[in-house]
């Protein structure tokens, strides 16, 4: 992308040769080790060409300053999730520094920086740690081993007689030791690696880890208790002038018939309005009022007199989405096949019982609590974009669009995100900030007011599921068809290589939207399709919100299981147990969900006592995210209800089995994040459209999780000893199966649409 | 011209005086710490001290706080070393972080009126600070422990003078 584009360097006003390595090193590369694939010989040959022959090896990950300082460069966006620190103990572990030494740094777009398995920079799916862990591992090993050698040679000893702890590196027999800072001084650091040197490294094994498992101090946190963190929104840029957005009363497919800026004219510091040319598609109809103060640019956004032609979708609403996907699933050639095992047509022919049932998810919005925010500068050829962002191979391109211009021409700097949760995967931020910019020809910062970045959401899809299941005489599942109809979040993006061939190669499906559905339960006869519902898809241009979709697919599989459960009088947890006898694809990971299943039993006391009338437990458990990146997680719901139809969540018990654990207090903390936007989507949160528009616009009227609805939550960390997996997302998809069996439990009612209301509840009671 | 006092310090701002307090410290003093979420007093991001009250600064003129202190995240403490963001720190609060500014001030003027406040005091004092990551149940237990932290330093103070 912009490996070799010339630049003057922002942070330094020096011309820099080039954007790849340096300019991202300067001050530690210089007369630092640094340590990196990029650097290795052969892998990337221009950039080995590049190197400055002072360096040992110029790096993407991390560079360790004469000073001693390890500074670990992050390619992946922080959001909370405490990643970049997470990678500098991964790396830590293997150099053997001292954690008082680590420091983090985010990286920009540069490709250097990409994911080592995904290829882009992206961030999601609760994928980081479990991709990046030996890549991490390998750079830190390198590092040790190289410092190592040079401190070997300068003993005059060998390099396998010396111990490598807390950035010291010591000679038992002789009590002679050096620290790495003297070692970089030296600038006497010689050992390279080829790809397949880095390959062969021995990594350390689980007993020898120092690091690994312990709960170090996050790095990032001290700077987010005394206000110094910088996010998107606290760029500040010499010149810089600010805009606000006007966005149109429809989601999407409106267009700007006229701007009357006559009253904006009188408001002081006014500079121009900019209805935005998005050839990118990902806007429609966004005008920017540019003034000298954001306060400035909201007055003038708040007096332009905007008229729209409302398009297409001006008159739908979340029935017309909903009575759309009824409509799809209803037709027999609707969809691709995301499962298709066995016959479930001769299967239900035989079956003794046949059950079905519809499930719905509302519209959710992401609403972190940064509003969405992007700073663009143009300098010379280059455009700078200062945004915290998820998905930076992408979104630069996307703002490459906005401006006009070859995606190398765009270097995008990443900032702490404040909350991500999927909504920064997207790139419509950097529109607006960039064609501002161009407009003015100033530096524009764009603040979305709250309004706009609820009513613009790249929403979680309204999703309608329909579940058939058959058993046979004893209660058995044996044939399940189950129809997934949504907008699809993942077409949206237009990069081919992240959709899902079906099962019989019939098209490209959107596999973040049926993922969970190819669920750990031995089912012989099973059909997934996956349905695009294109009104919603091109009326709510959704995205990827936290847990994506086992967000829906285990409402529905969970809720289901648990009805066939109750109709054929079996406990069930012990109808879960039963089908997860880990046969054929599903050894190994249903034994492990099963593990989880019952850790959460044990530790919540399911089925141990009577339960006071009003109050029930339920069982949930799932394989999120994909069967390839599972966490196995379980939750028991302890919920009261009352004659009302109220729910109070009185606890909920999760347990995940995470492989192994990185840092335990982390896994704690976004296991509860986690648990606790799960239960936020089963009981709180919900948008609705209207005239094909968002209708909630604030904190007001769309309401997650306040401190005072928060309930006990007790949390299990199983660590098997497996790969470590991820553990941002899999706990919010199963609190709301749970919590909806819990109900059922507790006074007969079965809730099958999200959120669950009280009306629902009191509503399913007396049915 | 409005002057404000913010955090000991006299400063003149270059804004009208009906701007929000919130946009005259973040762009026209550029402390940063203080963040935007809503702008309807809805979310608690904004929250600074007044007069050591916790307002909202998003809804909060330059002219309604002529004369008074104001204090930010920035001035809680010289060193950021309060005893509420020390617990944040120990008991490791933020995640994203983006809303730890406004909890730390709206829980610091708890705290200077209530030294030992019950977990229901706590919840009601914080019911209106959103946090989205959904780190809450760490903001409480950094509020017990800043609290009980404040009670014995100011005890052992005692102590010191009484022998």
């Amino acid at each position: 992308m912009n490996t070799h584009v010339k630049i003057a360097d922002v942070t330094t006003g020096r011309e820099s040769a080039d954007l790849s390595r340096r300019s991202f090193l300067v001050g530690t590369a210089a007369a630092g080790l640094a340590l990196g694939y990029s650097a290795v010989p052969g892998m990337l040959g221009a950039d080995q060409a590049l190197a400055a022959p002072a360096n040992f090896d110029p790096s993407v990950w991390y560079s360790i300053a004469p000073d001693g300082i390890v500074t670990v460069t992050c390619g992946k966006a922080d959001m909370g999730q405490h990643i970049a620190s997470t990678m500098a103990q991964i790396i830590c572990e293997e150099l053997g520094a001292n954690w008082k030494d680590m420091r983090v740094q985010l990286a920009s777009n540069d490709p250097k920086f990409n994911d080592p398995v995904l290829g882009a920079q992206i961030t999601g799916g609760s994928w980081s740690t479990m991709m990046n862990f030996d890549a991490m591992s390998r750079a830190g090993a390198a590092g040790r081993i190289a410092l190592t050698d040079a401190a070997a040679a300068a003993m005059g000893v060998p390099a396998s007689e010396l111990v490598v702890r807390d950035s010291v590196i010591s000679n038992p027999k002789s009590r002679k030791s050096t620290t790495f800072a003297e070692v970089v001084k030296s600038g006497k650091i010689t050992k390279t690696f080829t790809p397949d040197e880095l390959k062969a490294i021995k990594l350390k094994t689980a007993d020898q880890y120092t690091m690994i498992g312990v709960s170090v101090p996050q790095l990032d946190i001290p700077s987010k208790t005394n206000g110094s963190a910088k996010y998107g929104i606290d760029v500040m840029l010499p010149g810089m002038v600010y805009g606000a957005l006007v966005t149109p009363p429809v989601r999407y497919g409106a267009t700007v018939k006229s701007v009357d800026d006559s009253a904006a004219k009188k408001v002081p510091g006014f500079i121009k309005a900019v209805t935005l040319d998005d050839k990118t598609g990902t806007t429609t109809g966004w005008v920017v009022a540019v003034a000298n103060t954001y306060v400035n640019a909201r007055k003038a956004a708040e007096a332009l007199k905007v008229s729209y032609d409302g398009g297409p979708n001006a008159k739908l609403s979340s029935q017309s989405l909903l009575d759309e996907a009824k409509r799809l699933q209803s037709l027999d050639d609707s969809g691709l096949f995301f499962v298709k095992d066995g016959d479930t047509a001769a299967a239900f022919g035989t079956a003794a019982k046949v059950m079905e049932a519809e499930y719905t998810t509302n519209i959710n919005i992401h609403a972190p609590l940064e509003p969405m925010t992007a700073t663009a500068q143009q300098q010379g050829d280059i455009w700078h974009i200062y945004t915290g962002n998820q998905f930076a191979t992408r979104s630069g391109a996307i703002a490459a669009g906005a401006a006009g211009v070859d995606p190398k021409f765009v270097v995008m700097h990443q900032m702490w995100l404040g909350g991500g949760f999927g909504r920064r995967l997207d790139a419509d931020m950097t529109v607006p900030a960039v064609q501002a910019a161009k407009a003015v020809g100033k530096p524009v910062k764009v603040i979305y007011s709250r309004e706009n970045d609820m009513t613009m959401d790249f929403s979680r899809p309204l999703t309608f599921q329909k579940i058939k299941a058959g058993l046979d005489g004893d209660g058995k599942l044996i044939a399940m068809n189950h129809d997934v109809v949504s907008a699809w979040p993942t077409k949206r993006w237009g990069i081919p290589d992240f959709l899902t061939p079906s099962v019989d190669k019939k098209g490209g499906l959107d596999g973040f939207t049926v993922n969970g559905a190819d669920f750990f339960y031995t089912v012989p006869n099973h059909n997934v399709r996956a349905i695009l519902n294109e009104m919603a898809h091109n009326a709510t241009p959704s995205g990827q919100l936290r847990s994506v979709a086992p967000g829906w697919t285990f409402w529905a599989v969970e809720s289901m299981v648990d009805e066939l459960a109750h109709s054929v009088g079996k406990d069930p947890a012990q109808y879960r147990i039963d089908m997860l006898d880990g046969k054929g694809a599903n050894a190994g990971g249903a034994q492990r969900l099963r593990n989880t299943l019952l850790a959460a039993m044990g530790m919540s006391g399911y089925g141990t006592k009577e339960l006071p009338k009003g109050e029930g437990m339920g069982v949930a458990c799932v394989s999120s995210q994909e069967r390839a990146t599972a966490s196995w997680t379980a939750c028991v719901a302890h919920v009261a209800v009352a004659p009302s139809g109220e729910i109070k969540v009185k606890k909920l018990t999760v347990a995940t089995d995470v492989g192994t654990q990185v840092h335990p207090d982390n896994i704690r903390a976004q296991v509860e994040g986690a648990a606790l936007w799960g239960l936020s989507l089963a009981l709180y949160e919900k948008a609705t459209l209207k005239d094909g528009g968002i209708e909630q616009t604030n904190f007001d009227t769309y309401t997650p999780l306040r401190m005072s609805q928060v309930p006990e939550v007790a949390v299990s960390v199983i660590a098997n000893g497996d790969k470590a997996t991820g553990v941002g997302e899999p706990a919010v998809t199963v609190i709301a199966p749970a919590i909806g069996n819990a109900i059922f439990n507790a006074c007969g009612a079965r809730i099958r649409s999200l959120p669950i209301t009280a009306e629902a509840v009191k509503g399913a009671m007396k049915a | 011209m409005p002057n404000l006092n913010i955090n000991g310090r006299n400063m003149s701002v270059e804004a009208a005086p009906d701007t929000p307090l919130l946009w005259a410290i973040r762009e026209q003093l550029q402390m940063t710490g203080t963040k935007f979420g809503c702008g309807a007093g809805l979310c608690g991001a904004c929250t600074v001290h007044v007069n050591g009250e916790a307002v909202r600064s998003c809804q909060t003129s330059l002219s309604e706080v002529a004369g008074k202190k104001i204090t930010t995240i920035e001035g809680l403490s010289a060193k950021g070393d309060h005893p509420l963001q020390k617990a944040w720190i120990a008991e490791q609060v933020p995640q994203c972080g983006y809303c730890q500014s406004g909890q730390i001030m709206q829980a610091a003027a708890l705290l200077s009126k209530n030294a030992n406040p019950t977990k229901e005091e706590v919840v009601e004092h914080m019911d209106g600070n959103l946090c989205r990551c959904m780190t809450y149940s760490r903001i409480q237990k950094a509020i017990m422990r800043a609290a009980s932290e404040m009670r014995t330093a100011s005890n052992s103070g005692t102590e010191r003078r009484a022998t």
